[in-house]
């Protein structure tokens, strides 16, 4: 149907970015590029208004932590999807736990808007320019934010608790 | 972007944000709709501000039944992450357990056998007729027809009983294993199966009959709850609900699964994108699925019903008893002492409400390092205060039930 595939991809983002883009892999068939956080809305709307890639379906956009990467502890992470040539590109941005803010892409994508919220709610990244940057699952009186790793979850084994009825 | 005017283009509410010359008082309204309203299928709380019928502004607060998949999921060997599935979109959980499946078979990259495949078509098919036949009999019910209702359910009851037979449950059904199915077809599901192929074309004409020419109906649900095709687009809507609108992605054409592409198949689109457009999508796509299900069952290949993947497929439990093998496998498999590539992976299956994603970065250990799941109507849902601005109270509870939005995959 096309001839876009990821190594004509790949070209795309590197002109655009030139030393802005960290790194290029691809993995199980879609590229994955680690990019300056700073350029991401410049690089989404570049992939969204390309004549003839039309990357304009945002698919999804969420977040994750990595404790021992260090100064590039959290990640935000957008599948983008050509839907008219069926190719999908994974944008990492990573910024340190010290930092964590990065521009919304709610203005250019209004999917986005939930997608941060939940982000926020989780991680604790803020996006700046967000219109509504509010808890979204969790309830608001929360004063952390659960899915970082430094809250693990109970240990499965430990046995210094006592339940009669669930029989730990 | 302009898209919005042009939809509320006469409403004049909403461009200046004065009342109406309906409103009698002059004064907007708050309204509470939810968490517990019974007209909204589900626990989602509305705060409406009203200008007489009419909707002004509203803002959705969710969140009421979140679980916290995602961190469940990163304790979790593999195997055990199957149940979470099920309870997210929990209308059609096959599919959320086989989407599940596929993932973690990528990651391995396991070759999965074509009988296995097909029998995945045909429970994923069966869902998604039991997902629609929920929706659009409750799309009735809203507009005050009750009876295509109590009709058409007793056949999401009977596409239980396969499921029951199958795995032996019936709701959350936590269908197959990482390669394949716990146990083949049984006689009896044959028989089940078979019948249901033979005599549900019968009962969705007998559907369709009472709502999709009824005038009635028609003048309720045209023109409720429009979205074009560029805003559900930019609101990433996927599923039943974009193709409504008139695009027509659909995750088993576009990356097929499964071995969808050995079969034919159209996907049925709308064009004004409002809740009858929505109904149509879904009545056609149940059409489809049976066709789907009819052609696999008849083409099913000759195999096993599961992959050869020691490390990852429960053994027999006979075998369990007998063979120090399978005792070991068993031990490691439950205990979750698998070894799993590291990698991240991206997978998405055609779920019942729209395109259900599974974003899994593993780092070699025993659970998921990070576990992500895209779920449609989280996404789409946003969408919704834009849908029924503007719109009367009544129409916007048509337009939640026809957006097939399920408080489990919302909140996940």
């Amino acid at each position: 149907m096309t001839s876009i595939d990821n190594t004509y991809l790949l070209q795309l983002v590197q002109e655009k970015l030139g030393d802005d883009l960290h790194h290029a892999a691809e993995s199980f068939g879609v590229l994955t590029v680690e990019i300056n956080r700073h350029k991401n809305i410049e690089l989404l709307t570049f992939l969204r208004d390309h004549k003839e890639l039309q990357m304009a379906f945002m698919t999804d956009l969420c977040g994750a932590h990595f404790p021992e990467n260090k100064n590039k502890e959290l990640a935000v992470i957008y599948h983008m999807h050509s839907l008219v040539n069926n190719i999908r590109l994974r944008i990492k941005c990573f910024m340190p736990e010290t930092e964590q803010i990065i521009d919304t892409a709610s203005i250019e994508f209004p999917t986005a808007n939930w997608m941060e919220r939940e982000t926020f709610d989780f991680y604790g990244i803020k996006f700046k320019g967000h219109t509504n940057l509010t808890r979204i699952l969790n309830m608001d009186s929360m004063t952390y934010h659960p899915l970082r790793k430094e809250y693990p979850l109970e240990d499965a084994t430990r046995e210094d608790k006592e339940d009669k009825f669930f029989g730990r | 972007m302009s898209n919005i005017a042009n939809i509320f283009d006469n409403n004049k509410v909403a461009k200046t944000g004065e009342t109406s010359k309906e409103s009698i008082s002059g004064e907007f309204t708050t309204l509470n709709l939810g968490p517990t309203h019974p007209a909204t299928h589900g626990i989602f709380q509305n705060i409406l501000k009203m200008d007489g019928e009419r909707i002004h502004s509203s803002e959705q607060t969710i969140g009421y039944i979140h679980r916290a998949f995602e961190k469940l999921a990163e304790r979790r060997p593999y195997t055990q992450v199957t149940p979470i599935t099920d309870r997210l979109n929990y209308c059609s959980s096959p599919i959320n357990n086989i989407g599940w499946h596929l993932t973690v078979e990528k990651l391995i990259q396991a070759e999965i056998p074509k009988k296995v495949d097909y029998m995945r078509i045909i429970v994923m098919e069966l869902a998604r007729i039991a997902d629609h036949i929920i929706c659009n009999s409750v799309i009735g019910v809203d507009t005050g027809a009750m009876t295509g209702f109590l009709y058409i359910f007793q056949w999401r009851e009977k596409i239980y009983d396969i499921y029951e037979e199958l795995c032996g449950a019936r709701l959350t059904t936590n269908v197959g294993r990482i390669g394949g199915f716990e146990r083949d077809f049984t006689p009896e599901l044959h028989k089940r199966l078979k019948a249901f192929i033979k005599d549900f074309p019968a009962a969705l004409t007998e559907f369709s009959n009472l709502l999709e020419r009824n005038r009635i109906f028609m003048d309720r649900v045209i023109g409720a709850g429009p979205i074009s095709a560029d805003r559900a687009l930019a609101y990433g809507f996927t599923g039943p609900n974009l193709r409504a609108a008139g695009v027509d992605y659909d995750v088993r054409v576009m990356n097929p699964y499964c071995s969808y592409n050995d079969f034919d198949f159209t996907i049925p689109l709308g064009t004004q994108g409002d809740t009858y457009d929505r109904f149509m999508v879904r009545q056609q796509e149940m059409w489809e699925s049976l066709k789907l299900i009819k052609n696999a069952y008849e083409n099913m290949p000759e195999g096993d019903y599961h992959a050869d993947l020691p490390d990852f497929y429960l053994p027999a439990k006979d075998e369990v008893y007998h063979n120090m093998e399978a005792l070991i496998y068993h031990f490691k498999i439950v205990m979750g002492e698998t070894k799993i590539p590291a990698g991240e992976v991206y997978h998405s299956v055609e779920g019942g409400n729209g395109e259900l994603g599974y974003y899994l970065i593993s780092d070699g250990g025993r659970t998921p390092y990070r576990l992500h799941f895209r779920r449609p109507c989280f996404i789409y849902y946003q969408a919704y205060p834009e849908m029924i601005k503007g719109s009367l109270l009544s129409d916007a509870i048509l337009t939640m039930s026809s957006m097939n939005v399920i408080a489990g995959e919302l909140d996940a």
